[in-house]
């Protein structure tokens, strides 16, 4: 598998979109909805690795990892049966940064690289305390995907680039993960201010609710996140929704 | 090296605390702790703060000598009286610090977190003095247990949220401030209730209870010529004991800072990150974080402060535990020797004083009475039935 970063770049400079689908691994069906969202057209495949405490997310995907808790999901476990999935795509994995701490740097890295694990994005870990683990991150390949929130003052977003290996992901709106009526104003706004200091790919996530939101944010980003609309359609319809929605929003999305 | 002073750059103790927040919050956390900065060096805002501490809260709380109870333990004991402030606990000295600083920084609104009810009681009761907008998260399961709380806030003219996830007590609730804030934070300001969470708020909530120490040092001296043997608080967050033990950190006395058995992060739990801090915390070996389970909704919380977790891996405090049969009996203890009902998070540091007292016989034991027992009648009434 080429670097996250790498396949990224390779799509965009074939004039796509990118689209990359959340799926909280250890879901019923979760490898199911991944593979239908492949299937669909998706560019890249994120794994919600579940936490007890995921102060970034809402209902939607707070329910979610509540119910792979429950069912026994552990993040080595998750890890482990990510080979399993069997997908031409890249794959990273988004957790909270105490299951990378109590797991330790080290071995976490070579968990996600032994599994196939393309990068991470850890959205409690900030720039200024990214340092320890993006090092151990690099060394052993994972791409670390740093996050670009609206409030962040012009100066700062050059570090959070620079810093950021794999994509960007520029934060839609303020606030947690979940559907929206509209997107937000200032969706478009922080994808046009990262875009605007780096040639990496930018991608928007958080608040990006249905194909016609991803259409409109991908007039300005590169390409977009979807993460409770699609948890949503594995928890109430299975993976077979996952598919059909995935590939509404990539028609959407190429029509731009 | 020096102990209890400001913590470095990165707003590490040692190598606890930290500022693990989203992204989103990185600017809001960096501006409030510029903000704290200027206004603590500034003598109007301090000015105005002690003005509404002495005028408003009560300060200062008084010191009292528990002759009877000392008698039967065979020692000198203190009780540092921070359940005679206004709204009933110590919470209120941070509280008003920290409304004073949001309306100095333009904030229109605050949202807290609370437990047992007393910081939310605190928070509404300041923005309602200050005319702010105010939101408090609590768990669930703690609106049932604090029932009067909820209805003394909803009074008070706070919105009161509950907090329906996980264990729905104040790990919880805590979760719900933060995403609140995440959403909300060009107007809002997060009021913290302890000495946890991300850097400025270890520091700043610190700085904003130390008054009980420098108080009680004061006062022990007056009272008995000398400074305490022990101190002892209980500690949940640990705003409480952060406060007493920040006047005595630089004499011999022994500073204990007592956990519920069923909470105990320092006693059981190993360095982990939640809430925006690094600190001991009760999780499991995947770092799934933990439920507490304490009879008091204020102790009931699987972290705790990071200048704590340093103290105690420095040594320089110890953090025992009590169960909740133990809490019963320090509960009625004091309420039968002394005519002071004291809250139920309190009465764990009378527990240990009790079991205790046979090893520190003759000494002078100071202890923070953070709260008073009204609060926890009700739920009292079933136990002891």
């Amino acid at each position: 598998m080429t670097g996250l970063e790498a396949h990224l770049r390779t799509r965009r400079s074939e004039g796509k979109k990118l689209l990359i689908p959340y799926v909280t691994g250890g879901l019923t069906n979760w490898k199911e909805g991944i593979r239908a969202a492949v299937a669909a057209g998706a560019d890249a495949i994120e794994v919600g690795i579940p936490f007890s405490d995921p102060v970034m997310d809402g209902p939607v995907i707070q329910d979610a990892s509540q119910r792979a808790l429950e069912a026994g999901a552990t993040p080595p476990g998750i890890l482990a049966e990510i080979p399993t999935i069997d997908v031409q795509v890249p794959i990273v994995v988004m957790l909270y940064y105490n299951t990378v701490f109590r797991t330790g740097h080290e071995r976490f890295a070579s968990l996600c690289r032994n599994n196939g694990v393309s990068g991470a994005i850890v959205p409690d870990l900030p720039l200024e305390e990214s340092g320890p683990w993006c090092e151990v991150a690099d060394a052993a390949g994972i791409e670390t995907v740093m996050l670009a929130a609206p409030t962040a003052p012009d100066a700062r977003l050059p570090r959070i680039a620079a810093r950021a290996r794999g994509f960007v992901y520029a934060v839609g709106l303020l606030g947690i993960t979940g559907e929206r009526d509209a997107l937000a104003n200032t969706a478009t706004a922080i994808a046009g201010r990262v875009k605007a200091v780096t040639d990496k790919p930018v991608l928007v996530g958080v608040g990006v609710s249905n194909a016609d939101q991803a259409r409109e944010a991908c007039r300005v980003a590169d390409g977009v996140i979807q993460g409770a609309s699609v948890v949503r359609r594995l928890m109430e319809s299975g993976p077979d929704a996952v598919g059909e929605y995935i590939a509404e929003v990539r028609a959407a999305i190429d029509e731009n | 090296m020096s102990i209890m002073v400001e913590p470095d750059g990165s707003g590490r103790f040692g190598q606890f605390g930290g500022r693990f927040v989203p992204e989103t919050l990185v600017p809001a956390c960096q501006e409030l702790e510029a903000g704290f900065r200027e206004a603590w060096d500034d003598p109007a805002f301090r000015g105005e703060l002690d003005h509404l501490l002495r005028t408003y809260a009560g300060r200062p709380s008084i010191l009292t000598e528990c002759n009877n109870l000392g008698r039967q333990l065979g020692i000198r004991l203190l009780l540092k009286r921070e359940d005679l402030n206004h709204t009933g606990s110590h919470k209120i000295n941070n509280v008003l610090g920290q409304a004073l600083l949001a309306k100095r920084m333009g904030k229109k609104r605050i949202v807290a977190e609370t437990g047992a009810g007393q910081h939310g009681v605190a928070s509404a009761t300041a923005a309602a003095l200050l005319g702010l907008e105010c939101k408090v998260y609590m768990g669930a399961v703690d609106m049932e247990r604090q029932a009067l709380n909820v209805f003394r806030m909803r009074l008070l003219g706070a919105q009161v949220e509950p907090a329906m996830s996980g264990s729905r007590t104040l790990k919880d609730a805590v979760n719900e401030a933060m995403r609140d804030w995440v959403a909300t934070v060009e107007s809002t300001h997060y009021c913290l209730g302890s000495v946890m969470g991300p850097h400025p708020y270890p520091w700043m909530v610190r700085q904003f209870h130390r008054v009980i120490g420098d108080e009680a040092r004061e006062q022990c001296r007056e009272a008995t010529g000398a400074d305490p043997d022990v101190v002892v608080a209980c500690v949940g967050g640990g705003s409480n004991a952060i406060g007493i033990f920040s006047g005595f950190i630089d004499t011999k006395a022994r500073l204990i800072g007592v956990e519920p058995a069923g909470g105990a992060a320092v006693g059981r739990g190993v360095p982990g990150v939640v809430h925006g801090m690094k600190s001991f915390l009760m999780q499991d070996e995947h770092g799934q974080v933990q439920e507490a389970h304490s009879i008091s909704a204020g102790l009931d919380y699987p972290g705790v402060g990071p200048e704590h977790s340093y103290l105690a891996e420095m040594g320089r405090a110890e953090y025992p535990s009590v169960t909740d049969e133990e809490v019963i009996g320090g509960f009625s203890l004091l309420a039968k020797t002394e005519g002071i009902i004291p809250a139920l998070e309190c009465a764990h540091a009378l527990a240990w004083i009790a079991r205790e007292a046979p090893n520190m016989a003759g000494q002078t034991v100071l202890m923070n009475l953070s709260g008073r027992g009204d609060k926890d009648v009700a739920q009292m009434m079933d136990i002891l039935k």
